[in-house]
C-alpha cells in the first residue's frame, strides 16, 4: 500500500522480542562486535541472522544464515519493500521462543538498510513477534571518507542509525578523526555517536536502546536537536537516557541552540551532502492543522525521508507528544507530562534525500497554534 | 456432536497429518507426536521448519534448522533423506513415486526414490515448492514470480512472471491451475494451459493457508475474518466471480484452513483457536473446537473424512470427531 501507515500507539508487550539491526561496511568492524555479543557475559541469549557464516568463529545453533532478499511490492512503493528473508527468518525463530532474549540482523556491507527496518513495521506478523530495538552503523574511521565517495550505501546507513559506533579511531589522528564525526554529524544529528577501537564499546550503548520505542524515544535527552554541534560526541560513558551527565564535557555549550530551522547539510569537506537533515523548531502546534500536516508530508515526500523524529507540544496538553517514522511509516503517541523545568516547544528533525527544506519548514510554522 | 480429544503440547504446531490412519503432530521444536494407542513422539529435528505427508500418507516428510530432511513413518523410525549443512530446509514437498523435494536459501532440491538427488539454482531466494498432481513437475515461489522444473528430464524451465514476492505454492488437483500466496495480501493464478493470470486480492491479511476442496472444484484459504473459497469449476477459474465467505466472525482471522476429502465442507482455524467446520451449499457452520489459548496452525482430515487434527501455536492440539 502506498498510502502513509499513521500506526495506532506502539505496544511494547513483553512478548515482543527486540531486534537489533547492525549495518556497516565491510571491515567496519562487524564481525568482531558480533563475536562480542554472542560471547560476553551480559546474561542475555541473542539469535544472530546473518548472511555468511563465515566470518563467525562461533558454533551456535542460534546463528542463522540468511540470503538477504530485498522484495518491492506488487505496486512498486519503495516505502513497502522488505526483506523477504527475514520474514521467513524471524517467523521460524519466534515459533520457539523462550530460546533467546534478543535478535541481531547483520546486513551487507551495501545494504540500504530501511527494507531492514520496514519489515519489523510493515509484515503484520513480524511486527506482532517483534520489535525494533534500534538500528546501529559501525564506521571504520580511516575509509569513512573515501566510502562516503564511493556510494550512497555508507551514507544511508549512518543517516539511518540510531547509534553510530566510529571504529579504528586508533588508526586516525585526532584531526581526522574530528572531521569524520563532524561528517557524521553533518549526515545525521539525532544518532548517538560513539568512539570505540577494535568495537570495543560497551554493549549497553548497543542493544536495548529503545530507539523506535515511542514511550523512550527522544525521553530525557535534553540535548535532541543539540547534536549537531560539531563538538558534541558521546565518550565511552555518555548516555542520554541518563538525566544527571556526571561524565567529563560539558553538554550545555550555548551555540547550536537556534530557534529558527536550519540544514545541517554542508557542514563537511569531506560530505557532498546528499543526504541532509533539517531540524525544525517552534512552539505550540494546532493539532488540526499538525496531523494532516505531518501525513500528508510523509506521503508525499515519504521516499526521500530516511528517518523522522520529534516532540511536539499541543494547546492545553499536559503530554509530550512524539513521533517517529521512516520513510511512509509514522507512529506518534503521548509520551509523558511536560516537566515543569521543561520549555513547551515542538523540535522535528528530518533525516533524508533532496529534502525540499523551504516547503519542509514553511509548512511547518504554518501548524503553529 | 463433535467431540474433541486434547493432546496439550509444549510447542507451535507445524504440521499434522494422518500416517496409516494414526495422527501426527509435527512441532516446532523437532518433536512429532503421535496418537497410537496412546501419546508417543520421536525426536526427528532440533528445529523444525516445514513437513508434509507423502504420497501414500505413508511417511512425514521434515525439514529443519538443522539442515536436514527426514521422512518419519508411522512406526516411529526415521530415516534422513538429505543434509545440506548448516542452513534451514524451509520448504518441503512430496511427490510422485517416492520423491521429495525440498528448499535451501536460493536452491529447489529434488531427491527420487533411489536416493538420486537433482538440484535447481535460483537467483533469488526459493519460497515455497509443491509437485503438480500428474508427472514429475515441480513448481517454485520465488520473487516475480514462479519457475515450473521437470526433474525427470533435462528440459528448460518454465517462468511465470508476476512482480511481487510469492511465497506459497499449489497446483490444482487437476494439474490445471498454480495458485501462489504473496506477501502483499493476495493470491496469485496462472492457467497453465495459456499461461492467464488470475489475481485475487482484497485480502486484510497475509494468506499462509490454503486448501483444494473435493475434485478441486473450490480454492479456501486464510487471510480474512472468514474462509475465502474460490470457485474453480469453471474453465478460466475463478475469473470474474465473487469468492465464498464462509464462518465469518467479526472479532478474529482465519489462520487455517483444510477441505474435507469427500464433501463440499471446509474446516475454519482462527487466531483464538476456534474451530467451524463450513459447508460450501448453504453455508451453515457447525462448531468443532470452542477458543483457546492460541491460533490453529495446523489442520488435516483423516481420509474417511470424519475425524480432524489440529494444533495450535500455543501446542494445544487435539482430534475433533465429528460423529462424536
Amino acid at each position: 500500500m502506498s498510502d502513509a501507515q499513521t500506526e495506532t500507539p506502539s505496544e511494547t508487550t513483553p512478548n515482543q522480542i527486540p531486534v537489533t539491526v547492525l549495518t556497516g561496511y565491510l571491515g567496519s568492524g562487524k564481525t568482531t562486535l558480533l563475536n562480542r555479543i554472542l560471547t560476553e557475559d551480559h546474561g542475555k541469549r541473542y539469535a544472530v541472522i546473518v548472511n555468511e557464516f563465515g566470518e563467525i568463529g562461533i558454533d551456535n545453533d542460534l546463528i542463522v544464515e540468511s540470503d538477504e532478499e530485498i522484495y518491492e511490492m506488487n505496486n512498486g512503493c519503495v516505502c513497502c519493500t522488505v526483506r523477504g528473508d527475514l520474514v521467513r527468518v524471524v517467523e521460524g525463530l519466534t515459533r520457539r521462543p523462550g530460546r533467546f532474549d534478543a535478535i541481531v540482523v547483520e546486513t551487507t556491507g551495501l545494504a540500504d538498510p530501511a527494507p531492514v527496518a520496514q519489515t519489523f513495521f510493515m509484515d503484520d506478523d513480524v511486527r506482532a513477534k517483534t520489535r525494533l530495538d534500534a538500528v546501529v552503523a559501525l564506521v571504520d574511521a580511516k575509509h569513512l571518507p573515501l566510502r562516503l565517495k564511493d556510494s550512497n550505501e555508507a551514507e544511508d546507513q549512518i543517516a539511518f542509525a540510531d547509534v553510530v559506533i566510529v571504529n579504528k579511531t586508533d588508526l586516525v589522528t585526532p584531526e581526522e578523526l574530528a572531521a569524520v564525526e563532524a561528517t557524521i554529524r553533518a549526515i545525521n544529528p539525532m544518532a548517538r555517536i560513539h568512539r570505540a577501537e577494535r568495537a570495543g564499546v560497551s554493549l549497553t550503548e548497543v542493544l536495548d536502546r529503545g530507539a523506535f520505542d515511542l514511550k523512550r524515544v527522544l525521553d530525557n535527552d535534553p540535548h535532541f536537536l543539540d547534536h549537531d554541534d560539531p563538538d558534541h560526541v558521546c565518550g565511552p560513558d555518555c548516555d542520554h537516557d541518563h538525566h544527571h551527565h556526571d561524565h567529563g564535557h560539558d553538554h550545555d555549550h550555548g551555540h547550536g541552540h537556534h530557534d529558527h530551522a536550519h540544514d545541517h547539510g554542508a557542514a563537511s569537506p569531506i560530505h557532498d551532502a546528499g543526504v541532509k537533515s533539517l531540524s525544525l523548531r517552534g512552539g505550540e502546534m494546532d493539532p488540526k492543522k499538525f496531523f494532516p500536516w505531518i501525513e500528508k508530508t510523509t506521503q508525499m515526500d515519504g521516499p526521500s525521508i530516511l528517518r523522522l523524529k520529534g516532540i511536539i507540544a499541543f494547546p492545553d496538553d499536559p503530554d509530550r507528544f512524539v513521533v517517529q517514522g521512516v520513510h511512509m511509516i509514522i507512529e506518534g503517541d503521548h509520551q509523558r507530562p511536560w516537566r515543569d523545568d521543561e520549555k513547551r516547544e515542538t523540535r522535528l528533525v528530518f533525516i533524508g534525500r533532496d529534502l525540499d527544506t523551504e516547503r519542509l519548514q514553511r509548512t511547518f510554522e504554518a501548524c503553529q497554534a | 456432536m463433535p467431540t474433541v480429544a486434547p493432546l496439550d503440547l509444549e510447542s507451535h504446531c507445524i504440521a499434522t497429518a494422518w500416517l496409516n490412519d494414526i495422527p501426527h503432530f509435527a512441532l516446532a521444536d523437532g518433536v512429532v507426536h503421535r496418537l497410537d494407542n496412546g501419546h508417543k513422539w520421536a525426536e526427528v529435528h532440533d528445529g523444525l521448519l516445514a513437513a508434509c505427508p507423502d504420497v501414500d500418507h505413508a511417511r512425514l516428510i521434515t525439514g529443519g534448522e538443522d539442515g536436514r530432511v527426514a521422512a518419519l513413518a508411522a512406526d516411529g523410525t526415521v530415516e534422513t533423506l538429505a543434509e545440506i549443512g548448516r542452513k534451514w530446509v524451509t520448504s518441503v514437498a512430496a511427490g510422485p513415486q517416492g520423491t521429495v523435494g525440498f528448499a535451501v536459501g536460493r536452491n529447489a532440491y529434488v531427491r527420487f526414490a533411489d536416493g538420486k538427488q537433482r538440484e535447481f539454482q535460483h537467483p533469488r531466494s526459493v519460497e515455497g515448492i509443491a509437485f503438480a498432481p500428474k508427472g514429475m513437475r515441480l513448481a517454485v515461489a520465488r520473487y516475480n514470480g514462479a519457475t515450473l522444473h521437470f526433474p525427470a528430464t533435462d528440459g528448460k524451465p518454465t517462468e511465470l512472471e508476476w512482480a511481487g514476492a510469492h511465497t506459497g505454492i499449489t497446483f490444482s488437483p487437476d494439474g490445471k491451475f498454480l495458485v501462489t500466496t504473496m506477501q502483499e495480501n493476495a493470491l496469485h493464478g496462472w492457467k497453465l494451459a495459456d499461461g492467464k493470470h488470475m489475481r485475487m486480492a482484497g485480502y486484510p491479511g497475509k494468506v499462509k493457508s490454503f486448501s483444494w476442496s473435493a475434485k478441486g472444484k473450490w480454492l479456501a484459504t486464510s487471510g480474512a475474518p472468514a474462509a475465502i473459497v474460490w470457485p474453480f469449476q469453471a474453465k478460466d477459474g475463478p475469473m470474474g466471480k465473487a469468492p465464498l465467505e464462509l464462518g465469518t466472525r467479526g472479532d478474529t482471522m482465519v489462520t487455517q484452513v483444510c477441505c474435507h476429502p469427500t464433501e463440499e465442507i471446509v474446516a475454519i482455524g482462527y487466531a483464538d483457536g476456534m474451530i467451524l467446520a463450513g459447508r460450501f451449499a448453504d453455508q451453515k457452520e457447525v462448531l468443532l473446537r470452542r477458543q483457546g489459548k492460541g491460533a490453529i496452525t495446523a489442520m488435516a482430515w483423516d481420509d474417511d473424512g470424519r475425524r480432524l487434527a489440529f494444533g495450535s501455536e500455543t501446542g494445544e492440539s487435539g482430534v475433533v470427531d465429528i460423529a462424536g
